[in-house]
């Protein structure tokens, strides 16, 4: 089973790659660009057939190491 | 002074810390090299030093993947028995990881890699590692990192002001760390992270010695203690 894991910045943190993008998209002429956030997707394969084991190991995997919780947020989805 | 240096893949600073160590104790210093793999550290260990450089290529999050190696459950084990350590850069990195130190260093804020001298005030002498020093006292330090900018929530960072575990601030922050940090203390003031590297400040002909005071510091609070 495939559990997808995305990680993204916590709102309070500041996000500098996000701001470098959002101006280098205003450069391009993306006046409309609001603000942009940066983070990470991480595939998983997961030798498990139920669908909650997996959940719950990716979950597991992201308080572990996968995440850092002083500045990231984690959702798992199974693809 | 017996000390161990941690060797992980992409460590660059490891030979210098061992140098900075050994020069420091002039008489019976006793540097190993250990390697990430080990899973204990050598038995009567007074010191442990993790070094700057890229571990497992800053994979993930820098320092992610070193803090998870199996040396680095025994370097916790030390630590929490009251253990000296310190991290620098990639070391400091890899503390706040296991969570030895609290925060965390993202990217810095101008999105530069920076590799420069930088000022530091010594913002407490109340550590091993910098009771050679005069309290507010300017010393100079290089840099070399792209992710030094330092974060916490402001519960944490009140009680670190508080507790005056930090090390060190920042005279003109490089990299927009919160409260100009630059170094930390760990509660009990034996574990030290710090972004600027000491070992690269160990002798007047690579640029100056404001680091071997740092590590005489060290080697002469635990001769005494």
């Amino acid at each position: 089973m495939r559990v997808c894991v995305k990680l993204t910045l916590k709102r309070s943190v500041l996000d500098p790659q996000g701001e470098a993008v959002k101006q280098s998209l205003h450069a391009l002429g993306f006046t409309g660009v609001d603000g942009v956030r940066v983070g990470k997707l991480v595939e998983i394969d997961i030798a498990e057939t139920d669908r909650d084991a997996a959940l719950a190991q990716a979950s597991r995997m992201c308080e572990d190491l996968l995440a850092n919780t002083v500045i990231e947020d984690f959702s798992l989805e199974v693809s | 002074m017996r000390s161990a240096v941690i060797q992980f893949p992409g460590s660059n600073c490891d030979r210098d810390l061992m140098v900075a160590l050994e020069s420091a104790g002039s008489r019976g210093a006793e540097v190993q090299l250990i390697w990430h793999k080990e899973s204990r550290l050598p038995p009567g260990l007074d010191f442990v030093g993790i070094p700057g450089g890229f571990s497992f290529g800053d994979y993930l999050r820098c320092g992610a993947i070193a803090a998870r190696s199996p040396i680095m459950r025994s370097v916790v084990e030390f630590a929490v028995r009251g253990g000296y350590v310190i991290g620098i850069c990639n070391g400091f990195q890899i503390l706040t990881e296991t969570g030895l130190l609290p925060g965390t260093l993202m990217r810095n804020a101008g999105m530069r890699f920076l590799c420069r001298e930088t000022e530091l005030a010594v913002a407490t002498t109340e550590s091993a590692f910098t009771c050679n020093f005069a309290k507010g006292e300017v010393i100079r330090l290089p840099i070399a990192h792209h992710e030094g900018n330092f974060r916490t929530d402001a519960e944490i960072e009140r009680r670190l002001d508080q507790d005056e575990r930090v090390a060190f601030r920042y005279v003109d922050t490089p990299n927009g760390a919160q409260g100009d940090i630059a170094g930390i203390l760990s509660s009990n003031r034996r574990v030290l992270g710090m972004m600027p590297h000491p070992e690269r400040r160990i002798d007047p002909s690579i640029g100056g010695t404001d680091g071997a005071r740092l590590f005489a510091s060290i080697v002469g609070a635990l001769a005494s203690a």
